[in-house]
């Protein structure tokens, strides 16, 4: 087994890392010293082959029947209560659309702060999600509001590296990264380039994800917190989506992120529950914490539930808090929304009786 | 000048060797006409152990030869008998007190019955195996496999026929077998293992008892390393217990038989002495 | 709060409208028993559930003459597609009271709702969608064309899957066309009785099903009656070979599902996380009362300590408690006995030096309970590595190299089921080769399909349930002369090749000499089923 996740890979690994406060945005070695002490090598193809292909395999079967048997928790009462505000808490609100406007991104501002006018104790999102020249009028909207989503407040995510084929030179994807953290951006969701991935390129795909990373540094020392897109729905094979992660936590990335809503399937909650493993494994062998992104048709609260439950059962439950986990979804909100009236009231809410955006 | 013949002694035959009984002891073997043909070895309960021993340890090979591989080493079993064709009238003629013609049949019958058997080796799994379609992403199939170590009592009244009626299908799936053979006629049944001593048949794969099975079938009817025991020929010994004693170790059991054509040439014969394995696995493109 | 202490999610009780007492269901009626009757309780709670008739000796002798008259008069009289037909309706009223059924299960077994509610009611289902299908294709069924059915079966049944265990046995007797009586387990008798009420909704003819409850002494006199050409049994071992004793010197045909020590092998190349969870779904399902449970983990040497690792954080997510709550991972364990016998097992273990881990839970304090357990340290020679101990213990021991671990795991005189775990197919077909067992599971564990034959190798029994091989369990070949079978001994040839002789073929019981039960003395089994 070359799975890191045995004690003496613990041990060889370097100090900074396993003592490493797990705090997003800030690692404090840099991808090639990471990958270094975690592969024992350049992180070159064959070195990163080596690695990734000594993973353990995913039964599919397997993997796909633990996510049913998750999905069939059955979360009621105050469980459901706590589920449902949990869950908007950690929705990455996210437009991104070739007809985005100042004035569709300033709406979905104005929801994100108050999902529902009817009831102030509704929590506010974790972030919201454009692209990046939509990043000035989010930050212009949100105005106080902008901030630390573990504080109550709501961050702006931008995509970024060619979102979302991520066909373009390294250079266009830099600077497309440079661009949004100079406009504001608190979070950076890059996509990896598949196509290398699936040529076996791994190196090329580690370089630019440390990269991307470098690029999401602020003049102050500081960084924007890195999203890493798979793209599984164009990986296909769970180990593909299992070594693309380990690759991407490997070369920097904060959070790892199934999709980019625009390739089916999007997030499922097999991939999602399989990226939650290589998390906690990540946890076990290093002590730091990489967060995890569905993203792309979780529509319905009751999926959404499952994905809480997912989480809290899998990687545990401190990962449910917006800098360990989000949700990447748009009409996901007002179904919670509905959802959290019928708590309230006791009676089925209506589509009228929630805001559009 | 006439010459004087040699006769043959016979003995038991166990892990490819050709021992006299453990306990030394003999009994006289008479034609139909009351002649003293030979001695026979009288099997001891330990020769029985010994046998099952050296069936235990002809299992792994046997069961793992290919099916086509087993189904040559049967039929080469055919072609040596036809060879020594002669022997055998003979022996069952003063043994049987029959006729050249029907001693003939009997003949001609058992090596007609080992090549039909030797036909099944490869064929039986396909007609009592399955592929199972299971609702899920699975692959799923049965296959029999042999059972393990068979003791058989074989039928009392033939010389030749009966004996390979019921060894015959237990060979083919890959089972070891212990088989006692006729009290009366057992002389055919050990000429039968010199003919499968230098056939292909591996050694311990096949062990001969004779003697009185009333002696030494409760013991292999009870010895926890025999899987099965097939009582085709046990209907005039107390059957029953031996029934019972075998259920002590869940041993799968034939019942007795009666008749000339007893273990008549069937699938079933070779199928009980199968267990069916059934081997799922996950199947996906993810 | 913690989000994982989930709010308590019920399964309602409303959906159960039981009697107070229940009456054993013979000829198309319940009639009152004439033993003394019993109490069913909810493990979990030791609640009283219902009274329970007890059949004693004459109330065997009416169920199984009942059962007579409808095969004599109805049932082997009656078309393979009018005997589907009822099968299919059999199904679907299963499925229309699936809940129902469910909810009884949970309640007097102990098993957590949602095992019976995904898995043992739709299995129960599925059991009698399959055998529906086969009731008018007999001729298809291996035994050559026109088999026969056997007459009467005598069913007895354990208590970890009172209901599965019932379709198992049924269905497939049915659609070959017997009549059955079957006896419940003395603590689960619950699903079998409204089991009883849908055969009155299908209106299946009186008789065709009797289904008698009590003890172990019950199921002796039904398995031991003369009037029964068939025993069908699922059990200990133990009972399994007092009742081979039984029918010794009959005619009967014998089916026995008995018990397992099953070796789960994880190769230090598996997928690692679907073999945890493979491991957890082996021995825990059902609290690890299940013959083919995976009691004994053997994982290869060098991953020893992370699989241990990774075991015992997942175990740690399990939920014990309520079996009517929707969110329970292990329910109570079925009996006070059988926890007695766990507990004795466990000390065992412990005492021979072995280490023992229990997940962290809450016990209830009315029911029997038993946390999740794993033992590691465990030797072959173990006790615990040996004996069925039918309970949430895992035993966990060490391989080096493929061939040791088929030796382990051969070394037992169980042969029901085992597991694989390894990225390479070679490896796991040859091993699959190597394991004397009847179910083998590669990259997952058990797995239960009505298609898919079902027994054991060795003292796990003889004969299969599932698949045609479950089918002809319960048939014999037609009937016809022998002489037609083969010329004899001194004809030219035998006639091998006359469908006489393909008539045969997978039958070995024809025409044998057959003794009367009573001509001997057989020692009745002692318990009942016990599992």
């Amino acid at each position: 087994m070359t799975e890191p996740t045995t004690e003496s890979q613990v041990i060889t690994m370097p100090g900074p890392v396993s003592a490493g406060a797990p705090t997003a945005g800030t690692a404090l070695v840099t991808a090639r010293e990471r990958a270094l002490a975690v592969l024992g090598g350049e992180p070159d193809d064959a070195t990163l082959r080596r690695y990734l292909h000594g993973i353990a395999g995913v039964d599919a079967v397997g993997l796909e029947q633990r996510a049913a048997g998750l999905a069939t928790r059955s979360i009621k009462t105050t469980s459901k209560r706590w589920a449902l505000d949990r869950i908007i808490s950690l929705i990455d609100l996210t437009t991104l659309e070739g007809a985005d406007t100042p004035g569709k991104v300033r709406s979905l501002v104005a929801k994100a702060v108050n999902p529902d006018p009817t009831d102030a104790t509704v929590p506010r999102v974790a972030a919201v999600c454009v692209y990046g020249d939509m990043v000035p009028y989010a930050i212009d909207a949100l105005g106080a509001a902008h901030g630390e989503p573990d504080d109550g407040l709501i961050a702006v995510a931008a995509v970024a590296t060619a979102f979302p084929s991520g066909r373009s030179s390294l250079e266009i994807k830099l600077a497309d990264t440079a661009e949004a953290v100079a406009a504001g951006a608190d979070e950076i969701d890059m996509v990896i380039d598949r196509g290398a991935f699936l040529a076996g390129r791994y190196g090329l795909v580690f370089d630019q994800i440390a990269a991307v990373k470098e690029a999401c540094r602020r003049p102050d020392g500081t960084s924007a917190s890195l999203k890493v897109i798979l793209e599984t729905g164009e990986l296909v094979t769970y180990d593909n989506v299992r070594r693309a992660s380990w690759l991407s936590i490997l070369a920097g990335g904060d959070f790892i992120k199934t999709s980019t809503g625009k390739v089916q399937p999007a997030a499922t909650l097999p991939v999602t529950l399989l990226m939650l493993e290589v998390v906690r494994d990540w946890h076990l062998a290093t002590g730091q914490r990489i967060g995890v992104k569905p993203a792309g048709g979780i529509r319905a609260s009751k999926d959404a539930i499952r994905y809480l439950v997912t989480v809290a059962e899998t990687a545990g439950e401190e990962w449910l808090q917006p800098h360990l986990f989000r949700f990447g979804a748009s009409s996901l909100l007002n179904d919670v929304l509905l959802q959290r009236q019928k708590m309230t009231t006791g009676h089925y809410s209506g589509a009228d009786y929630v805001t559009i955006d | 000048m006439t010459r004087l013949a040699v006769p043959k002694t016979y003995k038991l035959y166990i892990g490819g060797a050709f021992p006299r009984s453990e306990s030394g002891r003999t009994y006289e073997v008479m034609s139909a006409d009351g002649r003293f043909i030979a001695n026979a070895a009288k099997a001891s309960r330990k020769d029985a152990r010994d046998a099952v021993v050296a069936a235990r340890g002809g299992v792994a090979g046997w069961a793992n030869a290919t099916a086509y591989n087993r189904g040559q080493v049967l039929y080469r079993i055919a072609e040596l008998l036809e060879g020594r064709r002669a022997q055998f009238v003979a022996e069952i003629e003063e043994a049987e007190g029959v006729s050249r013609t029907v001693a003939s049949a009997q003949v001609d019958d058992a090596i007609d019955r080992w090549v039909w058997y030797a036909g099944w080796a490869d064929k039986f799994a396909q007609v009592a195996g399955n592929a199972n379609p299971v609702a899920g992403p699975y692959f799923n199939i049965s296959v029999p496999e042999p059972t393990g170590v068979v003791a058989i009592i074989a039928p009392q009244d033939s010389s030749l026929l009966g004996f390979v009626s019921a060894l015959a299908p237990a060979l083919v799936a890959g089972n070891s077998v212990v088989v006692v053979a006729s009290e009366r006629f057992p002389l055919s049944a050990i000429s039968l293992a010199e003919v499968l001593a230098t056939s292909d048949v591996p050694k311990g794969v096949v062990n001969v008892l004779t003697g009185s099975p009333a002696d030494f079938a409760p013991w292999l009817a009870s010895l926890a390393d025999v899987n099965a025991i097939d009582l085709v020929g046990a209907g005039d010994l107390d059957w029953i217990s031996l029934e019972i004693e075998a259920a002590d170790t869940l041993k799968r059991v034939l019942r007795p038989e009666p008749g000339p054509d007893a273990a008549a040439p069937a699938l079933g014969r070779i199928s009980a002495f199968t267990e069916t394995k059934t081997v799922w696995h996950t199947k996906s493109l993810r | 709060m913690s989000f994982l202490e989930y709010a308590p999610a019920p399964e309602s009780r409303a959906i159960l409208s039981l009697r107070d007492g229940y009456g054993l269901f013979i000829d198309g009626e319940f009639v009152d028993g004439r033993g003394t009757p019993f109490q069913t309780i909810s493990p979990a709670s030791e609640e009283k559930i219902a009274m329970i008739a007890n059949a004693n000796a004459a109330d065997v002798d009416d169920a199984v003459a009942a059962a007579r008259r409808a095969y004599d008069r109805t049932w082997s009289k009656m078309s393979g597609r009018d005997r589907g037909k009822y099968l299919f309706r059999i199904a679907r009223l299963v499925q229309e009271r699936a809940r129902e059924l469910a909810v009884a299960e949970s309640l007097d077994n102990g098993k957590p709702i949602k095992e019976s509610r995904d898995v043992d009611v739709p299995l129960v289902a599925a059991w009698f969608f399959y055998y529906a299908g086969w009731a008018d294709k007999l001729d298809h069924a291996g035994l050559g064309a026109d088999p026969r059915s056997l007459g009467v079966a005598a069913q007895v049944i354990p208590w970890n899957f009172p209901l599965l265990m019932l379709a198992w046995k049924f269905a497939p007797a049915l659609a070959a066309g017997n009549t059955v009586v079957l006896k419940p387990a003395e603590t689960t008798p619950l699903s079998a009785l409204i089991f009883a009420e849908i055969l009155q909704q299908a209106e299946l003819p009186p008789g065709v099903v009797n289904i008698i409850t009590g003890a172990g002494d019950t199921g002796a006199a039904l398995v031991s009656h003369e009037g029964v050409d068939k025993v069908a049994f699922t059990g200990s071992t133990a009972v399994g070979r007092s009742i081979a004793k039984q029918v010794a010197g009959t005619d009967k045909k014998v089916t026995l599902e008995l018990g397992g020590k099953a070796a789960n092998i994880v190769f230090d190349d598996a997928p690692i996380d679907q073999a945890i969870e493979g491991i957890v779904n082996g021995i825990f399902f059902n609290q690890g009362h299940v013959c083919c449970a995976g009691s004994r983990l053997l994982v290869q040497e060098n991953i020893h300590d992370e699989v241990v690792e990774r075991l015992k954080l997942r175990l740690s997510t399990l939920r014990l408690g309520d079996p009517l709550d929707k969110n329970t991972d292990i329910g109570a364990i079925n009996s006070k006995e059988q926890l007695e016998r766990i507990r004795t097992l466990s000390d065992v273990g412990v005492a021979e030096g072995a280490e023992r881990w229990s997940a962290p839970c809450v016990i209830p304090e009315n029911g029997f309970w038993y946390a999740p357990t794993i033992f590691t340290g465990v030797q072959t020679s173990s006790r615990i590595a040996r004996e069925e101990i039918f309970g949430p213990v895992l035993s966990v021991l060490t391989f080096r190299t493929p061939a040791e671990a088929i030796a382990k795991a051969n070394n037992t005189p169980y042969g029901l089921s085992a597991g694989i775990w390894t990225d390479k197919g070679s490896r796991i077909l040859a091993v699959a080769d190597q394991l004397r067992a009847g179910v083998i599971w590669a990259n997952t564990f058990n797995r239960f399909d009505p298609s898919s034959p079902f027994g054991g190798y060795k003292e796990s029994g003889y004969g299969r349930e599932g698949g045609r091989h479950g089918l002809a369990a319960y048939l014999a070949p037609a009937a016809i002369g022998r002489a037609a079978v083969t010329a004899g001994r001194g004809a030219a040839k035998p006639r091998l090749e006359t469908s006489g002789a393909a008539k045969r073929d997978l039958d070995t019981t024809a025409s044998r000499p057959t003794r009367s039960t009573k001509a001997r003395s057989a020692k009745p089994a002692k318990k009942g089923a016990a599992k």
